[in-house]
């Protein structure tokens, strides 16, 4: 199984039935996995924070939902992440290629790379970096995890983890 | 007619509805005039409540409306595209559009000016984009609820507040309780 599959399998497991999900190369498969699999409505949308308001919706209509992005939307959503699912304590696994590490061939990305970390820190988002495909395997505790405690959580991929871009 | 009594002449056709509720002067309007377990007021994050709204309409089967203003759906214009692409049937999007940021002070909006919010909802694939006054909006949005098809109603009115007092209620227990309604 690769990580991919391991990734989208764990979903399914937990009951994550609604997916938001913008472009990523490295997280295309999952992307495409998730499209094919009947258990879980997928929306693409067009920015993250829109995303984010999609996810709260779903999980107030009873669904477990999910979001797949890259790092850089935390530049864009801190306002959404503090003042609504923060705000009002909902649960979202935040699934985020980790662009600018190890790798990386555009010099902009570690640009934003440098500050992702301290921007999770300073929200007190619980954070998971992923650097080596045996990591997958804290997916599954990672999903129980926020739903067990019904906050934003960041599962951060780096491109040694996806080995190579 | 100003957002405010717009709002006011909605409150028989809203009662019983799933609403989701714009941030600031329209959420607190209407906790004012109709508070419900039925309504989730949003306290922050402009710009998103079409986006709950279609979640929440995405992943029950209850009607599901959207209270948004000119100025919320400019800020999160993507948003347009994504309803057009992903009908949800029991979907409704209310702009009231008075053609300013309200809760700022009345500033000018774009869709005030040149921009039509119903022409772009169209160029976007919405299907059923009705513009009307705002004397028309309560018929016209239970025509939509009735009609079972996932509808953006323009409602262009007057630019004008009235003075309403800020939402108290903690932000969880505006949740819990409206999730408790979604799953009655």
């Amino acid at each position: 199984m690769t990580v991919s599959e391991k990734m989208v399998s764990d979903l399914v497991a937990n009951d994550v039935t609604f997916a938001t999900t913008v472009p990523c190369k490295q997280l295309g498969t999952v992307i495409d996995l998730i499209e094919e699999n009947d258990a879980i409505h997928h929306v693409p949308c067009n920015k993250e924070d829109e995303g984010m308001g999609l996810a709260a919706g779903a999980f107030m209509g009873g669904k477990r939902p999910t979001i797949i992005m890259q790092n850089t939307a935390i530049g864009v959503t801190v306002n959404t992440l503090v003042t609504l699912t923060q705000y009002y304590r909902m649960p979202l696994p935040m699934l985020i290629s980790y662009r600018g590490e190890l790798g990386e061939p555009v010099a902009c990305q570690v640009e934003m790379a440098v500050h992702t970390k301290g921007l999770l820190e300073q929200l007190k988002i619980p954070t998971f970096h992923f650097h080596h495909p045996d990591d997958v395997g804290e997916f599954d505790a990672i999903l129980k995890h926020t739903f067990m405690c019904n906050k934003p959580v960041a599962i951060l991929t780096d491109a040694s983890f996806w080995q190579g871009y | 007619m100003i957002r405010s009594e717009v709002i006011k002449s909605l409150v028989p056709v809203l009662a019983e509805q799933l609403v989701v509720c714009n941030i600031g002067l329209p959420s607190q309007e209407l906790h004012l005039l109709d508070d419900r377990e039925t309504n989730f007021y949003m306290l922050g994050t402009m710009g998103l409540s079409s986006s709950i709204g279609l979640g929440l309409a995405l992943a029950q089967d209850k009607t599901v409306i959207s209270i948004d203003g000119d100025g919320s759906v400019l800020t999160n214009l993507g948003t347009l595209p994504t309803i057009a692409n992903n009908v949800a049937n029991n979907y409704i999007l209310l702009i009231i559009d008075n053609g300013s940021y309200g809760s700022t002070g009345d500033q000018p909006t774009y869709a005030g000016k040149k921009t039509s919010l119903t022409a772009v909802a169209e160029a976007c694939g919405c299907e059923n984009v009705i513009e009307c006054q705002a004397e028309e909006a309560p018929a016209v949005l239970q025509k939509a609820i009735d009609s079972q098809q996932m509808t953006v109603i323009v409602c262009k009115c007057e630019s004008g507040n009235i003075k309403v007092p800020v939402i108290t209620m903690d932000p969880v227990v505006i949740r819990d309780r409206f999730m408790k309604a979604v799953a009655s």
